[in-house]
């Protein structure tokens, strides 16, 4: 009789690898559910959505009409991407030559570095709020687009410079040396052998950055009134504070998730590759 | 004037009290293939990066054609390195990575490629030219290190250790082929290994460091047949020369009760030294069995085909210890047989500091 084909451990026990499985498929669909639900919603009726979560309806765009009909709509997705766009290009900007400084040619004090940018993150963002509001007053720049972008690329630098730095850190310090002794410049070293090597890391930093920039909510609400309006604060436009229009809140959230989703999916090769970079010599 | 030379050059690092490269003066002559040779961290690997310029020279200085580059950057030496796990640009072709250096320097797109040809023509390389690093064995790729290296017609090339990733046999033969190619192209190089038999059978001189000192250098065969230190001795050769401690007695030094003949001229050296503890060396092809000699019991006999080493115990001194005889390659000698060894050869002799006592 030929044994199943179970990986020895389990004392080739069917049921334990069967229960094992169908947890694991349980849990899975647990922590996908709440998205499946909201994009099925933006489907439904008001009255279905209210109800118990089901497949059985008849599916309708009638949300989607609404929600694409406001004027915000087109404006919360021009100036979200313009302003995402903006901010990661400058982070990345920024980060590329700090993390050189940290990776490559090390002061002595990088962790001390390290350490300072990362603790910008422990001040939680509503302690700052009210320094933040003064100061963009003064400079005129509350609800604009440029105030959103200053901030952001605030807030993602020490993630981009943390994340960069490793991924350069990885680069065979005899590659550089190499490209030295071939007469490569400084500028010509990052760009022909330090760049094409940290791609795939520059892709998965980008892509964080462009992720929380997108949905960063508590700083665009608090900068803006009317003309810089974001895709978070547009989601939130389809709500009541009751928790009426439902349906169009799961439209408007599935609208919002998508561009995001998009460009991961579209990146999710490189990423990887950047992600597990780390663990290949 | 000599292509390459350094000038009580000295390295330490930060934090260290204890020099990594400690004075060190040597110069190495156009065309010349100058091995630096020792152990792990003899400080062969620095020295070869002060020369590079990957390493910077806290003391002395260090001269490249005649010109002082002790300051300058690598880009400025016209020097190309060969490193131990070759450092191939991964992203690019085995055309580019050869290219690199050029394009750097803007030399024309035309020219460029027609030396970058050349080069995998002399290294057999002719059909990788569009391949990655990454679908090359480890001998195609140390080819191609080197002929990153060719192309650029450098001044001196340095090498370090570029054999160690290879397989035996593969080793055996790039070696031939790198000597060859020196020889052939004329270059001056500086090649670095911890591989003695690497170094004697590639070096036309060879350098022999020890915790950042140089201790010897000179030719293979003068190294092999007249080290000047007992570090030296032992260092070179393969199976290592038998050392023993002896003290003096009456005038003589015994192993075992058996006078030790000495080379002309070291008797009446040692009459002339106040030290009683000597180090006397004895190379295994240098002893053989016979009927009268030191008297010892074989352990070990490892039979090459070309010939056998046997291992044998010797009292001496109230301890045991072990020389190594070198015998004929189907050797009767059996482990447990009881053997007398003499001497059969030269002998040499060495001070309690190390160094060695000279004839004359």
């Amino acid at each position: 009789m030929k044994r199943p084909d179970v990986a020895p451990g389990n004392g080739g026990n069917r049921l334990v690898s069967l229960a094992l499985t169908l947890l694991t498929w349980f849990l899975g669909l647990l922590f996908i559910f709440p998205v499946v639900w909201m994009v099925l919603n933006g489907f439904k009726t008001e009255a279905a959505a209210n109800g118990t979560p089901t497949l059985d309806f008849s599916p309708t765009t009638e949300q989607y009409s609404e929600v694409t009909d406001k004027v915000l709509f087109g404006e919360a997705f021009t100036n979200s991407f313009f302003i995402v766009l903006i901010s990661t290009v400058f982070v990345m900007i920024l980060a590329v030559p700090a993390a050189y400084a940290l990776a490559i040619k090390p002061i002595e004090k990088w962790r001390d570095v390290l350490f300072f940018f990362i603790s910008t993150k422990f001040l939680p963002i509503v302690g700052a709020i009210l320094p933040l509001y003064v100061i963009a007053d003064w400079l005129d720049l509350v609800g604009t687009r440029t105030v959103l972008i200053i901030l952001y690329t605030a807030m993602n630098l020490p993630l981009a410079v943390w994340m960069l730095r490793s991924f350069f850190a990885e680069v065979p310090r005899e590659l550089i040396e190499a490209s030295q002794m071939d007469g490569a410049s400084l500028r010509g070293q990052i760009v022909s052998v330090i760049l094409p090597i940290v791609a795939p890391g520059l892709a998965a930093t980008a892509l964080l950055c462009v992720i929380f920039a997108w949905n960063e909510f508590f700083l665009a609400v608090q900068l803006n009134f009317a003309d810089a309006k974001t895709v978070p604060q547009f989601v939130r436009t389809n709500v009541n504070d009751r928790g009426d229009f439902i349906a169009k809140l799961s439209a408007a959230s599935t609208l919002a998730i998508l561009p995001v989703v998009i460009a991961g999916w579209a990146a999710q090769k490189r990423m990887i590759r950047g992600l597990a970079m780390g663990a290949i010599k | 004037m000599a292509e390459v030379t350094f000038e009580e050059a000295t390295r330490t690092y930060a934090g260290s009290e204890i020099p990594a490269v400690n004075k060190l003066s040597l110069e190495i002559a156009h065309g010349e293939l100058l091995v630096l040779v020792g152990p792990s961290g003899s400080g062969k690997s620095t020295a070869l990066r002060m020369l590079a310029g990957l390493e910077p020279v806290n003391e002395g200085s260090i001269y490249i054609g005649g010109k002082d580059v002790t300051l300058a950057p690598p880009q400025d030496r016209d020097i190309a390195m060969v490193f131990q796990n070759y450092a191939l640009y991964p992203g690019m072709t085995v055309a580019a990575n050869m290219g690199f250096a050029l394009k750097q320097q803007k030399v024309p797109k035309e020219e460029r490629m027609a030396r970058v040809q050349e080069a995998a023509r002399i290294l057999d390389l002719e059909e990788y030219l569009e391949r990655k690093p990454k679908n090359l064995s480890g001998g195609q790729r140390q080819r191609v290190a080197m002929g990153r290296a060719i192309v650029r017609s450098p001044q001196v090339f340095l090498m370090d250790e570029p054999l160690s990733n290879l397989d035996a046999k593969l080793r055996v033969q790039t070696r031939t082929e790198l000597a060859d190619l020196q020889a052939n192209l004329g270059v001056t190089m500086v090649y670095v290994t911890h591989d003695q038999i690497e170094a004697m059978t590639m070096g036309h001189r060879v350098a022999v460091l020890r915790d950042g000192k140089l201790q010897q250098v000179a030719k293979p065969s003068e190294l092999y047949s007249s080290p000047v230190n007992r570090f030296v001795a032992g260092f070179i050769g393969s199976p290592a020369m038998n050392l023993i401690d002896c003290e003096r007695v009456g005038g003589d030094l015994h192993i075992d009760n058996v006078v030790v003949p000495l080379a002309d001229g070291v008797e009446s050296s040692l009459a002339n030294m106040s030290d009683e503890t000597f180090t006397v060396g004895v190379r295994p092809e240098h002893l053989e069995f016979g009927q009268e000699g030191i008297a010892g019991e074989v352990v070990v006999v490892e039979e090459l085909g070309s010939e056998s080493f046997v291992h044998v115990h010797v009292k001496h001194q109230g301890e045991t210890l072990t020389v190594v005889v070198r015998d004929e390659g189907e050797t009767s000698t059996q482990r447990g047989d009881n053997v007398k060894i003499a001497v059969a050869g030269k002998t040499h002799v060495f001070g309690a500091d190390g160094a060695r006592v000279q004839g004359g």
